[in-house]
């Protein structure tokens, strides 16, 4: 799998549209890592769109599966998602990291629906996950348990102690997604700290391991259709993205990992180019 | 005060299915009869308390109460972050049960000396801190951490120490414990040094020195009432811990007194490890009196305090 065949992954309207509410937050907040965030629409998509069992109305319902976004940094993706499934109201979106709003650059449990921990600091949701994922197992408990990390945020050591535990625990409910979009804070991860063998990293931890392109939604609808990738293993799935995914001038940009302000024609250029895919569809 | 603090979590695990025990690559044999019996809420994890910390943090965010034990430095220093987010921030109902808090395996050398672990779970918001002073309270105590809301905290202290606290008075989270009265001085301690105290304020009495004895086995939330009602009645007032006098409950206590404006000066004098890496090995006892924690040093610094 290369980065080419990613770029001419095309997106079609639902992902135009969620990049939509994303640039609406970025006006609001005036800030955000965009980048970070843009790579991860179709895996959240997906996964609320066609896995998820969940009430927007009841977000702590017993019944239910859980989420969690490790990479908190990533959240401009899950709100957007979020809003649109009725978690709450998309106005929020305008106050994206405003004193009176709820939605914060990181996101927080207790303070947005539908968030099931709140992430930022890097390396915790996993563990968290695995928590959940044992409790559900004790109250032999069928819901299943979805963690996105990084792939920068791999380099925590803490994830590879939890990975560990997950093998050993054999949670055959938890599935581990990593958005390889190949560049992390500084630059690209290859060069800052490579982690390749990504794949046999994943399998020697007793892992069941699987590659997508992280912007195939239906690449991704298949393989979470498809958990547990191993039996009795809990499940790896390295999803290849691209940074900056749907404007070309941020694609594979490590400056645009986060931004602390837009100009003005910047956000005319994103709303350009998302107008100018539609059109092409 | 070890074996009766895991021992309470078996009880209380039979009682209540929420109960969860982890334990950190602990040695052979500990907790057997639960791991036996209810194997199913029974964890001994490798050596990696940042996960095992987020773990246990996950089981509270459904519903359970674990209890998560190993020894206090690697409790507290090493998965900090850890305790910070996943324990304070979302006030999750985790208990950390921590072994050899204090200087207790001076033997094995100043990684294993957990001299700061209160100065720093002090500073998290939401988490509770408590250090019983003998296996008696600690059951006491333990019996009452199921239904507490928010994470603990429990530093446990040499499993030898004699019994020197008493049913008389009950116990309560958060709330001192006034074990002998006295109108001259005023020590405060915790965990067990208050066995320390109680030798050196009979010492005192001795000598006409009036002293009281104040057992702050909840370091937070801090009972700052029944500290300032003694403090306001004696002129001089020493705090004995076997931690390091920076963070502490010296620090707690000067706090809240300075904070509180008496009219009149109160003498005051932290007693407790002084801000250094300490050095040397032998036991406990050796390691506590190198530094000054000691009766004779606790009746010396009364002295010249009550004299000046």
């Amino acid at each position: 799998m290369n980065d080419t065949e990613h770029v001419s992954t095309r997106l079609d309207k639902r992902s135009i549209f969620l990049r939509r509410l994303v640039v609406r937050a970025l006006i609001g907040g005036g800030r955000g890592h965009i980048g970070s965030s843009l790579s991860l629409i179709e895996l959240i998509r997906v996964i609320y769109d066609d896995f998820l069992k969940f009430d927007p109305k009841n977000p702590f319902l017993e019944e239910r599966d859980r989420f969690i976004l490790s990479k908190g940094h990533g959240c401009l993706a899950l709100y957007a998602v979020l809003a649109d499934k009725g978690f709450f109201d998309k106005t929020e979106l305008d106050k994206f990291c405003h004193n009176d709003g709820i939605l914060g650059g990181h996101p927080e449990r207790g303070k947005v629906p539908g968030v099931e921990a709140t992430t930022g600091a890097l390396g915790h949701g996993l563990s968290l996950g695995i928590g959940i994922s044992l409790a559900l197992k004790i109250r032999k408990s069928d819901y299943k348990t979805i963690v996105i990390t990084g792939d920068g945020e791999i380099n925590e050591g803490s994830i590879w102690e939890a990975a560990m535990c997950a093998g050993n625990h054999h949670l055959k409910n938890l599935a581990v997604l990593i958005d390889y979009n190949k560049i992390q804070s500084y630059g690209f991860t290859k060069e800052v700290a490579d982690l390749e063998p990504l794949v046999d990293k994943w399998r020697a931890f007793g892992f069941g391991v699987s590659e997508i392109n992280g912007h195939d939604t239906e690449e991704i609808k298949n393989c979470l259709n498809s958990l547990p990738l191993e039996p009795n293993k809990p499940s790896a799935i390295i999803c290849h993205t691209i940074k900056g995914k749907g404007f070309k001038f941020a694609e594979n940009k490590p400056e645009w990992h986060h931004k602390s302000s837009f100009k003005d024609h910047e956000i005319e250029q994103m709303l350009t180019e998302l107008e100018k895919q539609e059109k092409d569809l | 005060m070890r074996p009766t603090s895991l021992n309470c979590v078996y009880e209380l695990a039979q009682k209540d299915e929420r109960v969860i025990f982890i334990g950190s690559d602990l040695g052979p044999g500990v907790l057997e009869e639960f791991k036996e019996n209810i194997p199913e809420r029974f964890f001994m994890e490798g050596v990696a308390e940042q996960h095992i910390v987020g773990m246990a943090a996950g089981m509270a965010l459904e519903g359970f109460v674990p209890y998560v034990n190993t020894i206090a430095t690697f409790l507290t220093r090493r998965c900090f972050e850890q305790n910070v987010l996943d324990l304070g921030l979302h006030n999750t109902n985790v208990r950390l049960i921590s072994n050899g808090g204090g200087t207790v395996y001076a033997p094995l050398g100043p990684t294993h000396l957990a001299i700061e672990d209160i100065a720093i779970m002090r500073a998290i918001p939401n988490m509770t801190i408590v250090s019983p002073a003998d296996a008696d309270e600690m059951r006491r105590f333990m019996m009452q951490t199921l239904d507490y809301q928010g994470p603990i905290y429990i530093r446990l202290g040499k499993g030898y120490d004699p019994i020197v606290s008493s049913d008389e008075f009950p116990f309560e989270i958060g709330k001192a414990i006034h074990l002998k009265k006295g109108g001259d001085l005023l020590i405060v301690t915790t965990v067990i040094t208050l066995a320390h105290a109680l030798e050196a304020a009979e010492k005192l009495e001795e000598k006409n020195i009036s002293t009281a004895v104040l057992h702050m086995h909840t370091i937070k939330p801090f009972d700052k009432e029944a500290l300032i009602e003694i403090v306001d009645k004696v002129s001089a007032v020493i705090t004995l811990e076997e931690h390091t006098v920076i963070g502490g409950l010296g620090s707690a206590c000067a706090e809240a007194i300075l904070e509180e404006g008496f009219n009149e000066r109160k003498a005051f004098r932290r007693i407790g490890i002084p801000d250094i890496f300490p050095s040397g090995y032998g036991n406990q006892k050796d390691m506590m009196n190198r530094n000054g924690i000691s009766v004779p040093q606790v009746i010396k610094t009364a002295q010249s305090l009550i004299n000046s």
